[in-house]
């Protein structure tokens, strides 16, 4: 036998395991993230063939630039707070009680995530305009984009903190308030440090989410409100003036970074091991404050997402005599000037998310597993480097996979982009839910299994997944309703026709005509069922073994 | 760490199913017919189900439409990929940006065999063939305007009247929105006493609503859109009058919008053969084919603008809801490309 052989442990199936568990996530994203971005990057940095840093100077020099970098800082800021205030409450309410319909409401939440924003911008500005029942004129301000801001991350607050809540023995609780422990100062001194990786968690994305802002601050921002995100667009799109989006870029993906790297320093120094109990029994609200705490919660999710939902359904049995199921009765067949049926459209639109799932949580758990796992730089990089999509402007990376991937096989137009792009975006809701949990399990529960004889694999398996499986359900029900709503570069790329139900809505919507807009409405409807059924179709996977530890 | 095979094989497996059907090959050489033929546009390109696949008949090419956004976004990818195109016809670059397409180099010459059908004045450059026009008017909601006269003019737009009534759109999102600013910049000209600075200053103290993009304006504050909004005025197209008759069921005697004529901008959509496709014979024959009679009106129904080719037969509902404006405002190509980022930015520093 070589000698190189006998130094080195031998090269088993387990070490090849391993050696994949970082790689696959790792060539993903190189492949498919960093190598397109560094292209774009590249080509708007060069002129004549030489790099030119001249753009970041004008960004610089343009005080309205200037302006719009601290306006994305802020306004994403002060969405996270505002999401987490009215989310965490919800969350808790989620976690600890039981009440009629509670899987209904848990993935009901998700649809204002899926939906079209130009459809959802459309019900804000019924409600915050002149004529909705508020009768003041939000449209334009701040608070118009803050309050959807906190409607379409609800529900990103509430499952993943809620998930981590629930696993949290409130024997413990009681044991602080029997020590003589007020509400409040169980809440900061016990409870709170143990949800904190799942708070920054969740508030990670959400910040990741808002600094990107686009549909709602074009929709209900006007001129005076644009995000780094929205002059990208304009840059790239309306102005083609492709060094100024590039500088423009290059400063969000700094940004981005600073924030990630920062964050996940704080994440790994603040992580609480417990002993994580199962997450079943959740009880019925016994006290009148539970009552109340549990009914006050349920009616600002009934205000807040229920709302424009409602308006949306409302206008979708619009016609010209009334209240009809005109638009409803024939979605079997093509509508004039859409060439496709609605049903083929969802068929299509199913198909994508089914796909850009699958990568999302295969790609998206081994990449959990290294950042958990792993301590230091590895784990830290990796960590931010998952997120950066969910930071980088969805043009930027459509027109990076447009110059970047033609070599050595011409992916440009392929078909395979959409779900890519998709699970790109999805992946860190996988990862962000998953890691905590399984940061939380304890190393000893691991080495015991280890000293009983378990290989790596069955520990995993036994151990580490029975945990993280509930956690990767729910990141899974974000992955199809990213794709279902049709998240990132896919607007920008160039795509053979396979007409989508976001895209069916789109055209329907860019017309005249009051037939087109109740078609629109009436498939925006549909969109929302069908994204609340599959989520709790998702979340039902899980094994009634879960838990059981 | 663990090391966990179940989770890696499928994972590898995706990857490597991904990359190879992700695959085509395309060794076609120039002067061989291709199996295939791309043709990229925009998201607003459709026709009936039929006329693509006549061409495909006619001479045993295959189609295949590529969309991507709007029609800024496919010229910029238009553009980053010149080098190496994507496509072998490009549909749907306007008269607003044809400059710039023209400049980069994105189009190959072409002449059309229909050429001579084309209406006067559409025709701007060897390299590319008119497909369509449609012009971009101010329209109202009729409803709105029962007991006092609708808006005659542009600068009628300005009074007291007309006061928070219309919603445009942002010149830099929104092609509509562009052509309308270039038809207040044709009317009231670019210097002079009142110029359409001026004429921006004063609909912005009337009070004037910007929205991102067309739906927006139409749909979301429009008082005779879906979404009912209360602008009983909004930019948009001079056929959406008839177009809303067509999409209403069931359709209305009358139409419940109006356009008004004057000050009107005239977008004229081109189709050319993308230069280096390699394929520019039979990429010549596909723009043909798009200039034809039976494509030709086919358009009007599905992309609500008038084809190029006088030949056409444009549809009933058409020429009674939606007359086609007398004298759009014209301005020539090079002018909006030379001052359309200063025109835009004026623009906006104005109304923000």
């Amino acid at each position: 036998m070589d000698r190189r052989v006998d130094r080195h442990p031998p090269l088993t199936a387990s070490r090849l395991g391993g050696f994949a568990v970082m790689a696959v996530p790792l060539l993903f994203l190189g492949y498919f993230f960093v190598y397109p971005l560094l292209t774009v990057l590249a080509t708007g940095f060069t002129t004549d063939g030489a790099l030119d840093f001249g753009p970041l100077q004008t960004i610089f020099k343009r005080s309205a630039l200037v302006n719009v970098a601290w306006f994305t800082l802020w306004q994403a800021v002060a969405s996270t707070v505002l999401t987490l205030l009215i989310a965490l409450p919800a969350a808790n309410v989620m976690a600890r009680y039981d009440f009629p319909g509670k899987r209904f409401v848990r993935a009901a939440i998700v649809v204002p995530f899926v939906l079209p924003t130009v459809v959802v911008g459309s019900a804000f500005l019924a409600v915050l305009g002149p004529t909705g029942p508020l009768r003041v004129d939000l449209r334009q301000t701040v608070w118009a984009i803050l309050i959807a801001h906190v409607f379409f991350n609800y529900a990103i607050v509430v499952r993943t903190v809620g998930t981590y809540w629930e696993r949290i023995d409130p024997q413990l609780l009681e044991a602080a308030q029997m020590l003589g422990g007020n509400r409040l100062a169980v809440f900061r001194k016990v409870t709170y440090p143990l949800l904190r990786p799942a708070i920054a968690s969740a508030a990670s994305l959400v910040f990741l989410f808002t600094f990107t802002s686009f549909g709602i601050i074009l929709i209900l921002g006007g001129l005076r409100h644009a995000t780094i995100e929205v002059e990208i667009w304009r840059q790239a799109t309306g102005l083609v003036n492709f060094e100024v989006a590039a500088a423009l870029a290059f400063l969000q993906i700094v940004g981005i970074s600073t924030i990630l790297v920062l964050y996940s320093r704080y994440q790994e120094r603040r992580a609480v091991q417990f002993t994580p109990r199962p997450a079943a029994d959740a009880i019925r609200p016994a006290t009148p404050l539970q009552r109340w705490h549990v009914i006050s919660n349920l009616t600002v999710m009934a205000i807040l997402l229920g709302g424009p939902l409602l308006i949306l359904v409302e206008r979708s049995f619009r016609s010209e005599s009334g209240y009809s199921l005109a638009a409803y009765s024939s979605l079997g067949e093509p509508i004039g000037g859409l060439a496709v049926a609605p049903t083929a459209a969802m068929l299509n639109s199913v198909r994508f998310a089914v796909a850009a799932t699958v990568l999302a949580v295969g790609i998206g758990l081994a990449a959990a597993t290294v950042i958990a796992y792993r301590r230091g730089w590895i784990g830290r990089g990796f960590d931010a480097l998952l997120m950066l999509p969910l930071g980088t402007s969805a043009v930027t990376l459509g027109f990076g996979f447009l110059l970047a991937l033609d070599q050595p096989i011409d992916l440009r137009t392929s078909i395979w982009l959409i779900p890519v792009a998709h699970a790109l975006v999805a992946m860190p809701f996988v990862v962000r839910t998953s890691v905590p949990v399984l940061r939380s399990v304890k190393h000893h529960l691991r080495e015991a299994a280890a000293t009983l004889g378990a290989t790596p694999q069955q520990v995993w398996r036994e151990v580490d997944l029975p945990m993280v499986t509930r956690a990767a359900l729910i990141g899974a029900g974000f992955a199809f309703a990213v794709s279902l709503g049709e998240f990132g570069a896919t607007s920008f790329l160039a795509l053979p026709t396979n007409p989508t139900l976001p895209t069916a809505i789109f055209r329907l919507l860019g017309r005249p005509g009051t037939s087109s807009f109740t078609y629109a409405m009436a498939l925006s409807t549909i969109l929302m069922i069908g994204t609340a059924a599959a989520v709790i179709a998702i979340e039902r996977l899980r094994t009634d073994t879960v838990g059981d530890f | 760490m663990t090391r966990h095979r179940k989770l890696v094989l499928p994972a590898l497996t995706t990857a490597i199913l991904l990359i190879a059907t992700g695959c085509t090959s395309d060794d076609d050489t120039a002067n061989e017919p291709p199996n295939e033929l791309v043709l990229m546009t925009h998201d607003s390109f459709a026709l009936s189900e039929g006329t693509l696949e006549q061409f495909t008949e006619d001479t045993g090419i295959a189609v295949t439409v590529l969309k991507s956004g709007d029609a800024g976004t496919m010229l910029s990818q238009a553009i980053l990929t010149k080098d190496n195109p994507i496509a072998d016809v490009i549909f749907g670059v306007d008269n607003t940006f044809l400059s710039r397409a023209l400049a980069e180099g994105v189009f190959a010459e072409h002449e059309s065999s229909s050429l001579a059908d084309v209406h006067a004045g559409l025709i701007a450059d060897p390299r590319v063939t008119p497909i369509d026009f449609g012009d971009v008017c101010v329209n109202y909601d009729r409803a709105a305007f029962t007991d006092s006269p609708p808006p005659a003019s542009l600068l009628d737009l300005t009074k007291p009247e007309y006061r928070n009534m219309l919603v445009v759109q942002d010149p830099a999102s929104s092609s509509p929105g562009l052509a309308f600013l270039l038809a207040t910049i044709g009317t009231f000209g670019d210097d002079g006493e009142y110029t359409w600075r001026d004429y921006w200053e004063d609909l912005s103290q009337n009070g004037v609503l910007v929205a991102s993009g067309w739906t927006e304006a139409y749909q979301g504050a429009f008082t005779a859109g879906g979404g009912g909004g209360d602008r009983p005025i909004v930019v948009s197209y001079a056929s959406s009058p008839a177009v809303g008759v067509y999409f209403t069921d069931p359709p209305p005697r009358e139409a419940p919008t109006a356009s008004l004529l004057e000050g009107c901008f005239r977008q004229v959509e081109y189709a050319g053969v993308v230069a280096g496709t390699g394929h520019e014979d039979a990429a010549g024959l596909l723009v043909d084919h798009l200039l034809s009679v039976p494509v030709q009106e086919d358009i009007p129904l599905n992309m609500f603008v008038y084809p190029a080719n006088a030949q056409a037969e444009i549809p009933e509902v058409f020429t009674s809801f939606s007359p086609v404006p007398g004298s759009p405002v014209e301005l020539p190509v090079d002018t909006i490309e030379q001052n359309r980022e200063r025109w835009i930015d004026e623009w906006t520093d104005i109304l923000r």
